[in-house]
């Protein structure tokens, strides 16, 4: 028996979400009496993988099948189940992220397990296995207790930090027969936004509402995110008035994001608009109305005109930056 | 080509949330219930799109709940749709809640069954995905654009950092979000024609939710917020490396 975990890789390259994820499934195996598998898929060199080591996995299955360069939530699900089958695995540990999200709940119905989306804690073993977390948009906790023999748990990134430890996973080469139907989805184009940091992995964001006053404003909000190493966002009425492309909305029709800090520019902070953003850690709301619904779910507020404030910020981070260095 | 597309009812983005009987439950009274905006927004009316333009011939609704659900039903069927159906039982998690769709779907057979990427109560977003699993369907999940032609999806879904295109064939299983179709509202006309269409009440198959929700617990109440001079940039940043410790 052993705690499974999923890990994602983008081009041979190992991300931040998923030690955290690796991290999280062998403090949970630790506590079972128990060691981590990582399951890695596609493309990926030795040492990459024998650095999940380093976050507490002592093994990884590694099924080096090239079609699983791309994502394929079908052929993902059925070699995650045919990992846990071979460890024995009770508990499987993926993340609550896009491809989390399209692989865990088919593995936990052909396994008939019960799972937990977007954990936010350990399971408590006290009185079964009790997960938090965040229901109603950010507005309640729940604490969900798993009933089932076998455990899905899909944890929310950015809940536990990651940190680094000597260590080195022994890399095992697995073999699965896929079936044809497992890559029945094709891939027909990729575009990826480059050169920019992406939303949905962002620590740092920088959210541009109706009082940015027009497209022409954002060069000075984006100067603030560049200096800061921040992702660019905005508020509803910003992307349907096209100022800004629509994948960077954040609200309750939007995206959710719940970086380390959220700095709002001209956001009055309507309820859909927090829905999207109050899982984020620290809030930051710059606005020349005083009276913005968005103080109140403010860490630190600043009343004041966005052109102004804005490239004070700018300098001022980039003037911490060169003390800091 | 058949659509079904699953429908939740949640209560209104701007409820406040109370808890009752000791923190075990969530207080019903007076709150608004509506449709799930994503199901709504993005699933429904791309169904509604997809009949009008001559390539779906019949849309069905579903949704897992007690009477009470009706008159949210009543309000998607307004909107378009020729047949609602509400799987009589209070469902406790997205298993068991996607095990009696499967269960109607399987009988039924549906060539598109399209949900919103998550519902705004619970924020699970497992539905879909464990429908395509119980009906062993191909499923694509974040979708912002979804066009069908001669039995095949063309489908645009968001991916990290950016979209992706991808197609398969019909059957299929499309989670909804922002871009797949423009909200509407419900004409007259709509509205008057939902009170006569069917709405069916079907007898929940047997399954067994495998997980329950022991407790809830509200956020904490923030600090309270600490007020910068507009002039005193330096520290602002300062206050977010000391004690925020965010840069």
């Amino acid at each position: 028996m052993s705690v499974i975990v999923l890990v994602e890789h983008t081009g041979g390259v190992i991300k931040k979400k998923n030690f955290e994820a690796v991290q999280y499934a062998s403090q949970i195996a630790k506590k079972a009496g128990t060691t981590v598998t990582a399951l890695v898929l596609g493309t990926v060199t030795e040492t990459e993988m024998e650095g999940l080591g380093q976050y507490g996995a002592q093994k990884v299955l590694h099924i080096a099948d090239a079609r699983l360069d791309e994502f394929h939530a079908r052929a993902y699900s059925s070699a995650l189940v045919a990992a846990a089958e071979k460890e024995t695995a009770k508990i499987i540990v993926t993340l609550h992220d896009i491809g989390g999200r399209m692989v865990a709940p088919r593995v936990a119905v052909q396994l008939k397990a019960g799972l937990v989306a977007g954990a936010l804690s350990y399971p408590d073993t006290e009185k079964g296995f009790v997960i938090k977390k965040a229901v109603f948009s950010g507005k309640a906790f729940a604490y969900v207790n798993i009933l089932s023999d076998t455990k899905v748990i899909m944890l929310m990134p950015n809940t536990f930090p990651a940190t680094k430890q000597e260590g080195k996973a022994v890399v095992e080469r697995l073999d699965i027969s896929f079936s044809e139907k497992d890559f029945v989805v094709k891939v027909k184009s990729v575009n990826k936004v480059t050169g920019e940091v992406s939303l949905a992995d962002a620590e740092l964001v920088v959210s541009g509402g109706r009082g940015m006053k027009g497209p022409e404003n954002w060069g000075i909000l984006e100067d603030l995110a560049k200096e800061l190493g921040a992702a660019t966002a905005c508020s509803r009425p910003v992307a349907d008035s096209h100022w800004r492309p629509h994948h960077e909305h954040v609200g309750q029709t939007g995206g959710t994001v719940r970086p380390n800090l959220y700095i709002a520019v001209g956001i009055s902070g309507a309820i859909q608009h927090l829905a999207g953003v109050n899982g984020s850690k620290t809030i930051v709301v710059i606005n020349k109305d005083p009276e913005a619904p968005f103080f109140k779910a403010a860490n630190y507020g600043v009343v004041g005109d966005a052109m102004e404030v804005l490239p004070r910020l700018t300098a001022a981070v980039r003037k911490f930056k060169e003390q800091h260095k | 080509m058949k659509i079904l597309v699953c429908i939740s009812q949640v209560p209104d983005t701007s409820t406040k949330i109370v808890l009752k009987n000791n923190n075990t439950s969530v207080s019903s009274d007076g709150v608004t219930y509506v449709l799930n905006p994503y199901d709504e927004w993005y699933a429904l009316i791309r169904a509604i799109e997809l009949k009008e333009s001559g390539i779906a011939t019949e849309i069905h609704l579903i949704t897992v709940g007690k009477a009470d659900v009706e008159p949210v039903m009543r309000k998607a069927l307004a909107l378009g749709g020729d047949e609602a159906i509400r799987i009589d039982a209070e469902s406790s998690d997205a298993y068991e809640t996607a095990g009696y769709i499967a269960a109607y779907a399987a009988q039924v057979g549906y060539d598109l069954i399209l949900c919103g990427k998550e519902s705004i109560d619970y924020n699970n977003g497992t539905t879909g995905t464990m429908l395509a699993g119980l009906l062993d369907m191909d499923y694509i999940g974040f979708a912002t654009d979804i066009q069908i032609e001669s039995g095949a999806a063309l489908v645009k879904r968001e991916i990290e950092g950016g979209e992706e295109t991808d197609t398969c064939n019909l059957p299929l299983v499309i989670s909804c979000q922002k871009g797949v179709a423009e909200a509407r509202i419900p004409n007259m006309r709509g509205i008057m024609a939902a009170r006569t269409r069917p709405l069916k009440v079907i007898v929940p198959s047997k399954i067994t939710a495998v997980t329950e929700i022991l407790t809830y617990e509200l956020p904490p109440a923030k600090a309270g917020i600490k007020l910068v001079s507009p002039d005193d940039m330096d520290g602002l940043v300062a206050l977010l490396h000391t004690e925020a410790r965010v840069i």
